[in-house]
């Protein structure tokens, strides 16, 4: 290889590393995120420009072409999404990412020699990456609303173990056998998008940051595995990389709703068994509700304030309500704060993009553990769209399926206000007995017209 | 078994790299604010493009008779390059929204 494209893989592997340290403070990720990208522009150019091989023109102006097109299609996307559908477009991109990887495979199977080493990687390629486009696809048409049912076939653990070791085996066969036919591969590609979309399709929503984060990393060890291929040190880098981060995050999910990998994956939390099995066990005691005025009343004679937002918030559209809600109370000498649990959202951080997008300071989103100490403080905390985080039942009640899952401590505030459209459970399926505390009034309604209203009340004192 | 230890050296570089890669990864984002988790991974999803190196080494090797590997090879630098612009540029545009207290 050509000393200066190696030099130019070197110098890209070093700002990936480099931009996403950066990307680990806010001051200083954008920076890292720019970084990382003239690195990704220097190794594709110095791809294209140094690669020493005698290539006609027409392919040259193929990949000029396919490369044009394709910044314009994926800058027009991003230009255009809304924050709220950010995981569907990380699912979308994921995808895209493996079906590369997936197709790289395909035209290296036709081309290979005979190398066994060389047969396992891109046999690995074509699996994963295909299961990653699939499984991707899925995601993206769950979050998108277009595939808002959990589909669960009967005893679909079983089927889909059976069909991940029948595609192992069958890998194993082709290089055993040392099969070369186009026909062997498509197989194989078939059998990852089945696996893809069966392994996904059961999976609920509110488990989506775990799926996605999982996806990503998927992605990267694709793109790891092609850069074994090619002895590439920039692509093994660079896919090692994004396989740790989203493997990282994945762990991270998990531990925030406290289930283990492989319960997500083959548990389906509030799926039919659990929903259906377990009547709502009704717990002791009434609800009391409050008026708006009652609540505006309440927070502008407090000194703090706590908002806990949930996913519920991003349904009803109200971040830019809460935050003119926030900068009222703010002028008033009010201290505010959000408290952000890891998993509200869709995707791992997603609430906190959400509120950065309505100009909130990231300043005032609080990370779960430090804001939890901060609630007995408190004089008022307001949950919006929030549930199952705020259940005490998982500090306490060693028989409820969320126990253990740590959770934002609500109930420790003098006040608690809960803004709900009604009285139904959450993604887990259980009552919550913060709605039955004797400091909580219910403010029923919808969040967006319940913070305007509110927002209104608090401007007439 | 002679086979697996052959491998182990002939490659012996390679495991070395992925091991201290992983290492580095790991080091790298684990302290990562839950804030920043978004960007964090579309900015990931825009470097797991970087298979879009091997898309345009497929398409240069490639016989220029061989529309099959071309075509395939085509498709597979579109979405490579979707997948990295679109990932860079959206990571931007949310990382643009941060704001601290003037």
């Amino acid at each position: 290889m050509n000393i200066y494209l190696s030099l130019i893989y070197l110098l890209a592997t070093v700002t990936f590393i480099y931009g996403l340290k950066l990307l680990g403070h806010p001051e200083t990720a954008k920076r890292g995120n720019q970084i990382a990208a003239s690195g990704m522009a220097l190794a594709i150019a110095g791809t294209i420009l140094l690669h020493g091989l005698e290539v006609s023109g027409f392919v040259y102006g193929l990949i000029g072409g396919a490369i044009l097109i394709g910044a314009i299609i994926g800058y027009v996307i991003a230009v255009k999404v809304k924050m709220t559908k950010m995981p569907e477009l990380v699912s979308l991109f994921n995808g895209f990412g493996g079906a590369s990887a997936a197709l790289i495979g395909l035209v290296e199977f036709g081309q290979n020699t005979g190398n066994t080493n060389q047969t396992i990687t891109i046999l690995a390629a074509i699996a994963i990456g295909s299961l990653t486009f699939s499984g991707s696809m899925i995601a993206w048409a769950k979050l998108n609303g277009t595939l808002w049912k959990d589909i669960r076939l009967p005893k679909y653990n079983l089927i889909n173990n059976i069909l991940l070791l029948a595609i192992i085996a069958y890998a194993v066969y082709m290089v055993i056998s040392g099969s070369s036919g186009f026909a062997f591969a498509l197989i194989l590609l078939f059998g990852g998008l089945i696996y893809g979309v069966l392994l996904v399709i059961p999976i609920g929503g509110a488990d989506m940051p775990v799926v996605i984060s999982l996806l990503n990393s998927l992605t990267g060890i694709a793109a790891a595995i092609t850069g074994i291929l090619y002895d590439n040190m920039v692509m093994l880098a660079g896919g090692i990389l994004v396989g740790s981060a989203g493997l990282i995050l994945t762990y991270a999910m998990c531990e925030a709703m406290n289930r283990s990998l492989v319960n997500v994956m083959f548990g389906a939390f509030g799926g039919t068994e659990v929903s259906g099995g377990e009547q709502h066990t009704q717990t002791q005691g009434t609800i009391k509700k409050a008026s708006v005025s009652d609540v505006a009343i309440l927070m502008n004679y407090a000194q703090r304030v706590i908002f806990v937002p949930g996913y519920g918030l991003a349904v009803a559209q109200a971040q830019h309500a809460i935050h003119e809600l926030e900068q009222l109370l703010e002028n008033r000498g009010i201290e505010v704060k959000y408290a952000i649990h890891p998993v509200a959202g869709r995707m791992p951080g997603h609430m906190n993009v959400l509120l950065a997008e309505t100009n909130v300071e990231y300043d005032k989103l609080a990370e779960m553990e430090d804001v939890n100490p901060e609630f007995q403080n408190t004089d008022v905390a307001f949950v919006v769209g929030a549930n199952d985080v705020v259940n005490p039942a998982a500090r306490n009640d060693t028989s409820s399926p969320i126990y253990g899952m740590p959770i934002l401590d609500v109930d420790h505030a003098k006040q608690i206000i809960v803004n709900k459209r009604s009285m139904n459970p959450g993604y887990a399926g259980i009552d919550n007995e913060l709605f039955y505390n004797q400091k909580t009034s219910m403010l029923f309604g919808d969040a967006k017209a319940i913070i305007q209203a509110l927002v209104t009340e608090l401007k007439g004192m | 078994m002679t086979e697996i230890i052959e491998f182990i050296k002939n490659n012996l570089e390679l495991i070395y790299i992925l091991i201290l890669v992983i290492f580095i990864g790991v080091e790298v984002i684990k302290h990562i604010p839950a804030v920043l988790h978004t960007p964090l991974m579309s900015g990931a999803n825009a470097l797991s493009g970087v298979v879009i190196v091997g898309a345009i080494l497929v398409m240069l090797n490639a016989d220029p008779e061989n529309y099959i590997a071309l075509g395939l090879g085509f498709v597979a630098v579109v979405l490579g390059i979707i997948n990295v612009v679109g990932g860079f540029a959206v990571t931007n545009r949310m990382l643009q929204m941060f704001k601290k207290k003037k």
